[in-house]
């Protein structure tokens, strides 16, 4: 979950030092300092993975299997939106696959593409906890409920603009 | 000197499903409109009252009570202060004192008694409204009478697999060692299910007291809270409300002045469904890749880093404070058969009026659906209802009479898991969402059992035969054995359950298997989520 901005300008090492320092005394810390990386980065780098090895005297396939196995970790950089549509159950009920659909027949975009320009990237996820107020779509940090096509479009519209 | 305007109290719910649609923009628009006609206002942003088709809900402070009206946008505010808001005036939005609205009226709200209710974060507020008679009066009794009052409540695991909570903690407590730890399982990542992620937003002390009841319990001196990362409010509420805990001496060392010492923090998961698997949870809390462990050993004994480790869902962990509080007979007294107590039963999905019904076991569904859902958004006749989660079986309005009752769903091939209804209409094509159970199950398996890796896919396949009418004979007979290996041989409730909506389609509504009720779509990719390539 990207909270902050990420700060491009710090080296990946320098991000991993400090993410490390920070949070190494912590029981089985290897998931808090990964969260801690992609916050500042955007994304969990490749080169990340034997420096937390290295730091945290793991093997670089532990580190790799962590980095891998959970959904939120991403190996490259996001485009600078986030667009994630609800596709469980009872976002389904009431029509969150019209959206899928809408945003691959609008934006010629299929779940988890990020836009040429890097503006945004469309995801699936499943279950924002809005279930009685779906189809829910999280946009960058932000809920919302009773998403139809033309919102989602707005939505979208917006954030490319952005 | 003119005389000052006393300010009026105005709640706008900061909970995130009134935030998704809206309620920002209309706690701002009071705030303006309040400075615009020279009323102070004293805004509040508490939880959800759990009536999310009436959110925004906006509750203004009144001789009589809460008045409320709903749902608000920030484009009808101004009108709404014009019409006399700030003193509970009539409006076409008003809906009355909401303490008395029948929806409230006929719940049996123990778990959710403050939620919606205070400002989530004020401790003022939670001591006002009863908050920690349950732990003072668990401190005033050894670990042994803990939990045997929690043992005679009659209270089990309401995560889904309804274990009885007191024998829990009885294994905990009856092992040694210097260091056990408690774990609140808040990884809510069944489809329809938001209760955890309501208590938590709108209530948050109270999950605390909970735990800390918990850990003198059974001994427990270090504690976690596993959120999962898509509840990014909870997240930030729980962290705060564990500060101000700490600073209030309910948390820490020495807490409320006896020896318990009690530490509690926040983890924060990776998107991983089955990270709600109590063991692959543990695996996650340690910081590696949530596969779930072979039992034995059970956590209790053997759990995070090999230690005694006491897991509990939240609303587990929350129904406790009650029934320290008002002792086991009140909780005993509600409920059926051996489901006693209540149960915080979430409507969602397709359903007209949605949100959190808190009743004594033995409700039923029917009740839950027509009378409080009031039947479908779209108006169209219930088709199916999922109850339980994304594991949990679809069941026809024909089976509306089954009560709330953990055997009594099981018996009928269902399950009640942790309290979610999922409400289809009449469209639903129900050999897509069997098809949808496997790929999810495709999607979110941790892959160490070879049922629910690979039978999942093979699942999706044979789904997908039958539909297209290839050798349908023989695809269901498959799709039958694939059943059977998978809820046999998988080494979780992920494999285990995935089967259930399978097999409940299969048998309410088999005739969607032959003939495909709608133009099939072009289908989803079993994953979508971005492939990252090996070391």
């Amino acid at each position: 979950m990207t909270t902050t901005e990420p700060q491009p300008g710090r080296t990946v090492a320098e991000v991993v030092t400090d993410s490390v320092a920070a949070l190494e005394g912590q029981r089985g810390a290897l998931l808090p300092i990964l969260h801690a990386i992609q916050e500042a980065l955007g994304y969990v780098p490749r080169e990340a993975i034997p420096e937390l090895a290295e730091r945290l005297n793991l093997s670089r396939a532990d580190v790799h299997g962590v980095v891998s196995f959970y959904h939120d970790f991403r190996s490259e950089p996001a485009g600078r939106t986030t667009v994630k549509i609800c596709r469980a159950e009872a976002c389904q009920s009431v029509g969150s696959t019209q959206l899928v659909d809408h945003v691959r027949d609008r934006y010629g975009m299929d779940l988890g593409d990020t836009r040429s320009d890097g503006a945004i990237t469309v995801e699936q996820v499943f279950c924002l906890g809005n279930c009685a107020l779906g189809p829910t779509v999280q946009v960058g940090a932000r809920l919302h409920g009773r998403v139809d096509p033309a919102k989602l479009t707005r939505l979208i519209d917006s954030a490319v603009a952005s | 000197m003119s005389p000052v305007t006393p300010s009026v109290t105005v709640y706008v719910p900061g909970d995130s499903a009134a935030r998704s649609v809206g309620a920002d923009d209309v706690a701002e628009a009071v705030l303006r409109a309040g400075a615009r006609v020279g009323q102070p206002v004293h805004l509040v942003r508490n939880g959800t009252r759990g009536m999310l088709w009436l959110e925004p809900l906006v509750e203004v402070v009144t001789p009589e009570g809460r008045i409320g009206y709903g749902p608000v946008e920030a484009d009808d505010v101004d009108g709404l202060v014009d019409a006399g808001l700030f003193s509970g005036a009539e409006h076409p939005l008003r809906v009355g004192i909401v303490d008395e609205l029948p929806w409230m009226v006929s719940q049996d709200r123990l778990t959710f008694a403050r939620v919606g209710v205070v400002d989530p974060l004020s401790a003022e507020d939670y001591l006002a409204h009863g908050g920690l008679r349950g732990l003072r009066r668990a401190l005033e009794m050894t670990p042994d009478e803990v939990v045997e009052e929690v043992t005679s409540s009659g209270l089990r695991g309401r995560g889904g697999a309804g274990f009885p909570a007191g024998v829990k903690w009885k294994t905990v407590l009856g092992c040694d060692g210097p260091l056990k730890f408690a774990c609140c399982n808040a990884d809510e990542g069944d489809s329809g299910t938001f209760a955890d992620r309501m208590v938590m937003e709108g209530d948050p002390f109270l999950l605390i007291e909970g735990m800390a009841i918990a850990a003198h319990a059974v001994g427990a001196t270090e504690g976690f809270v596993y959120i999962r990362s898509e509840y990014p409010a909870a997240v930030a509420t729980m962290r705060t409300a564990i500060e101000i805990a700490t600073w209030h001496g309910w948390l820490g060392d020495g807490i409320l002045g006896t020896s318990l010492n009690f530490s509690l923090q926040v983890r924060v998961g990776g998107g991983a469904y089955i990270c709600g698997e109590e063991t692959s949870m543990l695996e996650s809390l340690e910081g590696k890749r949530g596969e779930v462990r072979a039992k034995p050993p059970i956590p209790a004994v053997e759990g995070l880093f090999g230690k005694p480790t006491l897991v509990n869902n939240v609303l587990t962990l929350t129904s406790v404070p009650a029934i320290m509080a008002d002792g086991a007979a009140a909780f005993q007294s509600l409920g059926v058969e051996r489901s006693r107590g209540t149960q915080v039963f979430q409507l969602g999905g397709n359903i007209r009026r949605g949100g959190v019904v808190e009743r004594a076991f033995g409700v039923t569904l029917g009740e839950l659906v027509q009378e409080y859902g009031g039947g479908t958004r779209s108006g169209r006749p219930v088709r199916a209802v999922q109850v339980g989660g994304p594991l949990g079986a679809y069941v026809p309005p024909s089976d509306f009479g089954l009560r709330m009752d953990y055997e009594e769903f099981q018996a009928a091939g269902a399950m009640v898991g942790h309290g979610g209804v999922v409400v289809f209409d009449d469209t639903v094509d129900m050999a897509a969402q069997a098809r949808f159970a496997m790929e999810f199950c495709a999607a979110e398996s941790c892959g160490k059992c070879t049922p629910c890796r690979i039978g999942s896919t093979r699942g999706v396949e044979v789904i997908d035969r039958i539909v297209a009418g290839e050798n349908t004979d023989e695809n269901m007979a498959l799709l039958e054995d694939l059943c059977d290996v998978m809820t046999d041989g998988s080494l979780c409730a992920m494999g285990g359950l995935t089967p259930l909506p399978v097999r409940s389609a299969l048998a309410h509504f088999g005739g969607d298997f032959l003939e495909p009720r709608i133009q099939p779509r072009r289908p989803l990719p079993l994953s979508t989520a971005p492939r990252q390539e090996t070391a």
